[in-house]
């Protein structure tokens, strides 16, 4: 399995040194994704082989990495889960790639070599054994995407969020690194088999946790450092975007799993869980309402990815915390809703961003104020979308649905953990949960009723072109996957068993009965298989019944709307104006929530009576993170910045004191360390 | 004997339903006209209507798409699922095992959404505006919901409603302080989903003011009808759903005969009277309120259904 493996990892990185030198052929783009296709599969074959056969796989030592630690790979459960996903995304990604469209023109040639970097760098993070080969493969990812996010560079604002997000990924390097070193101890010990042997106590254990959160909580854009996704995100050409949002941020979770719930050991106290609780429950709440306020689609994508991220971390988190309460069977549900979700998350949200790129590339625009009746132009995106969207709406029986179900049972057994303060954080974090997959409906609504429905809202979009058919093929094959995943979410989990044993120990039992999901032993449970067809049955009978009872075909007439006066001669797809824009749909949530958590103010510009110019209605909201986080991290930066700018006009004297000072101060460091 | 008992009771079930649905609705129409002093229609007006509304030709907007035309049927036969999973007279139905109340909830989430795609659909002001008030009051209603589920979680181990049902009306609960704090905040909900007064005036035409109706302004024909009886059969939905689980006196056990039945459909009666009553008076009894205050409303239910909660923390980590 592992040679497949290995074997895929070198396609990628010859396909990326092939690229640098064919990359201005213009068949190019074709064969590097369709070799990225070819190894994405293979990632999936093998983590589906390494599942279904249930013992982790793993090499020898490879030739590589630090001399007194050689380097290996291998596939336990859960890589082999998140491997799948990877697969998943990464071969829906490639196939949308081969169209070799970005916004309206073709791929540029620098966007080329990067991307099977990008896939290699994540599958060699899920696969390394030690610490030395997670890193690097996590950095690659980091660079490799950072490239891409760059790869448009000839307009400003993708440059400025490229350099933001260049500047997160070095802070979760910079904290992911001092984290694995705690792990390993004095020895230096990098690979994990003995930093589960070791796992840290005290100060150690608790700098570990801050650490984790903070490294791979600002690659998964978690609350507050998700500043650089909602930037970020949209920036990269649509399939990239994709990969980042369903497979990259899920990889940064992994990291955060395997370093809090594996390597420092199932003895951790239940407190562990609460940051994780917290921040979840924030990153929700944050990522659904701003959602909802958003008029760029990709960005409004991003945050929605937030918010799912939130809800990874809230299972992650209730995982950690039953499992220091001795509640088993509790753990393995909150372990196995985080798992579920992380996959159904990753499938649905790369459909949609793909399906963003193919409005982006048939209408001309990802701003949903220029897009609008989409659904007669292109019918499969527009399919495409309706799944993804319902189910990223979490509406039964699709894959959302299952998983925010067994989440929302996770979160509602918090109360079996025997401390007040505990269960009134979990039953306050369940109506925070609720409220944030409302929100996230509100905002598919408004996403899919803006952009498919309604009339167009520009020349552009009122002529826009069904997808091409390779994107056709990579948005259905998302779409397709989510009503399975749906449909049978318990066989699913069922292939999860080996990393539900890793994060929750060894006797769990899976929370699935079947191909359903059961959560505790009575008879809550949930099958959305028969519920899927009762629904139909239901569907059907209705409607052979009202057929029945009212065979009159239906007719077509102008819109109604209590009455319409006719478009303006110049605007022949209708005036825009008659029909709520986005920030029209959001301005409920924008009053009711957006005013005291986002921000939001709403200004309107009058003209005085016989001035000809038109009325302003301005809408803008910041968020928190910008004041509370980037503002005064930029300000450090500058005082820091001038304190060493006053350095350079030192006196010789003073320069080489300094100097001198320093090498005393090290000189005595090393006494030291050399005494203990 | 048991399995054809059961099936048995989930078909009746599913017959009553369809039938009470108008009735609860007319009904309902009835006496709050007797309360405010005038005579008011017939109960059996929204029959009427229904079967005038099957006999017409239905007119789709020109720009309408397939959404208009499929929403109708998905709210109806999700509603009608949900409905089907909601105890009447009996308990231990055929669909007993999958009547979860979350599951319940993702049901009434997808005839809302389906409502709110055809509100938007034709690109019209009302329906994009209806569409974005109706899922705004969602995102406050449902936190509230799941915080009631909460409570019945805590005092009867499962989010299935049979069960919660069937310890309430045998487990020797008796009364609880919590129980009726989240008998308030579900009750907030109900008429919060349900579109009535104070947050939405099931009554209007006054376009400004209204919510649900404004979705359904573009529709007509048997789309209408479906939109109509599917929003009677959410009213029947909820006020079964309170008497299920507040009042589950009377109800007959799972496995009981036509008689326990016969007992049980009249005890069911009499509770869905007693609550048209309720909402009726209530009704006449406040004004709609701004849509900006719904949040608080709400909001107000959350917070009674998180203090039932609490308390339930409290008593059990002394027990």
């Amino acid at each position: 399995m592992l040679t497949l493996f290995a074997l895929c990892l070198w396609v990628l990185v010859l396909l990326a040194a092939a690229a640098v030198p064919l990359g201005r052929h213009a068949r190019a783009g074709l064969v590097v994704h369709a070799g990225c296709l070819i190894a994405s599969v293979g990632f999936a074959v093998v983590a589906l082989a390494v599942l279904l056969g249930g013992e982790p796989v793993e090499s020898g030592p490879l030739p590589f990495g630090p001399p007194w630690a050689p380097a290996q790979i291998g596939l336990d459960g859960l890589s082999a889960w998140f491997l799948l996903l990877l697969g998943i995304a990464g071969s829906a990604a490639s196939l949308f790639a081969m169209e070799g469209k970005a916004g309206g023109h073709p791929l540029p040639a620098r966007a080329l070599p990067p991307f099977p970097l990008f896939l290699a760098g994540m599958a060699l993070t899920l696969a390394a054994t030690d610490a030395f080969l997670l890193l690097l493969g996590f950095e690659l990812m980091s660079f490799a995407s950072w490239a891409l996010v760059a790869a448009e560079h000839e307009k400003p604002e993708n440059r400025a969020a490229a350099r933001l997000y260049l500047v997160f990924a070095v802070l979760a390097g910079a904290c992911l690194v001092p984290a694995f070193g705690l792990l390993a101890g004095q020895a230096g010990a990098l690979d994990f088999a003995a930093m589960r042997d070791a796992p840290p106590e005290g100060w150690r254990a608790a700098a570990v946790l801050l650490l984790g959160l903070l490294g791979a909580g600002a690659k998964a854009g978690l609350v507050p450092l998700h500043a650089w996704l909602p930037l970020a995100h949209p920036a990269a050409p649509s399939h990239v975007s994709a990969l980042m949002s369903g497979a990259m941020t899920k990889i940064a979770l992994y990291v955060l799993a395997r370093l809090l719930l594996d390597l420092c050991g199932p003895a951790q106290p239940s407190w562990w869980g609460v940051p994780l609780l917290v921040l979840g429950a924030a990153s929700a709440l944050f990522g659904a309402l701003r959602a909802n306020l958003e008029d760029d689609a990709k960005t409004l994508l991003a945050c929605s990815t937030i918010e799912n991220i939130g809800f990874i971390t809230l299972g992650f988190g209730l995982a950690l915390a039953f499992r220091g309460a001795d509640l088993g069977p509790l753990a393995a549900l909150a372990a196995g809703a985080a798992l579920l979700h992380a996959l159904n998350h990753g499938v649905f949200k790369t459909g949609l961003f793909l399906m963003a790129g193919a409005v982006l590339h048939g209408a001309g625009s990802r701003r949903l104020d220029r897009l609008g009746g989409l659904i007669h132009a292109m019918p499969v995106t527009a399919l495409a979308a309706l799944i993804g969207a319902a189910a990223a709406a979490s509406l039964p029986p699709l894959s959302g649905f299952a998983s925010e179900w067994l989440l929302l049972q996770a979160l509602l057994a918090g109360w079996r953990v025997s401390d007040i303060g505990f269960q009134v954080l979990t039953a306050a974090a369940a109506a925070v949960a609720a409220m944030a997959a409302a929100l996230a409906a509100a905002a598919m609504v408004r996403f899919f009723g803006l952009v498919f429905l309604g009339r167009p809202r520009s020349p552009r979009g009122a002529g826009a072109r069904e997808a091409g058919r390779f994107e056709r093929a990579a948005m259905l094959l998302p779409a397709g996957l989510t009503v399975l995943l749906g449909l049978f979410p318990g066989s699913v989990l069922g292939l999860a068993a080996p990393a539900l044993q890793e994060l929750v120990g060894p006797v769990m039992r899976v929370p699935a009965r079947g191909a359903s999901l059961a959560a505790g032993e009575g008879m809550t449970g949930y099958a959305p298989l028969v519920i899927a067809l009762l629904l139909a049955l239901a569907l059907g009978v209705t409607w052979l019944l009202v057929r029945r009872r009212s065979p009159a075909a239906t007719a077509r007439g102008p819109v109604w709307n209590c009455g319409f006066i006719d478009p303006p001669p110049h605007l022949p797809f209708g005036d825009p104006l008659t029909q709520p824009g986005a920030a029209g749909i959001a301005q409920p949530l924008r009053r009711m929530l957006g005013e005291t958590l986002l921000q939001a103010r709403e200004s309107v510009d009058m003209p005085a009576p016989g001035e000809t110019r038109p009325g302003r209605h301005a809408v803008r909201f910041a968020d928190p993170s910008g004041a509370l986080l980037l503002g005064p991290a930029a300000r450090l930066r500058d005082r820091i910045a001038g304190a060493a700018e006053r350095m350079r006009h030192f006196t010789i004297r003073r320069c080489l004191s300094l100097s001198f000072a320093t090498l005393v101060g090290m000189l005595a460091l090393l006494a030291w360390l050399e005494a203990r | 004997m048991q399995v054809f008992g059961a099936i048995l009771a989930q078909l009746l079930h599913l017959l009553f339903m369809l039938a009470a649905a108008p009735l609860v609705l007319g009904v309902t129409r009835w006496l709050k006209a007797r309360l405010m002093g005038r005579r008011g229609a017939s109960p059996l007006q929204p029959l009427r209507d229904l079967d005038k509304l099957l006999r017409k030709r239905p007119v789709l907007a020109e720009n309408a798409s397939v959404v208009s035309e499929a929403a109708p049927y998905v709210a109806f036969a999700a509603c009608l699922l949900a409905i089907a999973l909601v105890p009447s007279f009996a308990r231990g139905m055929a669909f007993a095992p999958f009547a979860d109340l979350i599951l319940l909830a993702g049901l009434l989430a997808l005839s809302r959404i389906a409502l709110a795609l055809a509100g938007m659909d034709v690109g019209t002001a009302f329906g994009g505006l209806g569409a974005a008030r109706e899922m705004s009051f969602a995102a406050f209603a449902e936190p509230a919901l799941l915080l009631c589920v909460l409570n019945f979680v805590i005092l009867a181990g499962s989010t299935n409603l049979d069960l919660i049902a069937g310890t309430f009306r045998d487990g020797a609960l008796g009364l609880r302080v919590s129980l009726g704090l989240a008998a308030v905040a579900m009750l907030a909900v109900a008429v919060a989903e349900n579109a009535r007064i104070p947050v939405d005036n099931p009554a209007t035409h006054l376009e400004l003011t209204m919510v649900h109706e404004a979705m359904l302004l573009e529709s007509s024909g048997r789309h209408l009808a479906l939109w109509e009886y599917g929003a009677a059969l959410r009213l029947t939905l909820w006020l079964s759903l309170v008497a299920a689980i507040f009042v589950p006196f009377g109800t007959a056990p799972a496995g009981s005969g036509p008689l326990a039945w016969a007992v049980g459909l009249l005890a069911w009666l009499l509770k869905m009277g007693a609550l048209c009553l309720a909402l009726a008076w209530f009704e006449s009894a406040i004004a709609k309120m701004r849509v900006f205050r719904v949040p608080e409303f709400l909001g107000a239910a959350l917070l009674l259904a998180l203090l039932g909660a609490a308390l339930l923390f409290v008593s059990t980590g002394l027990a």
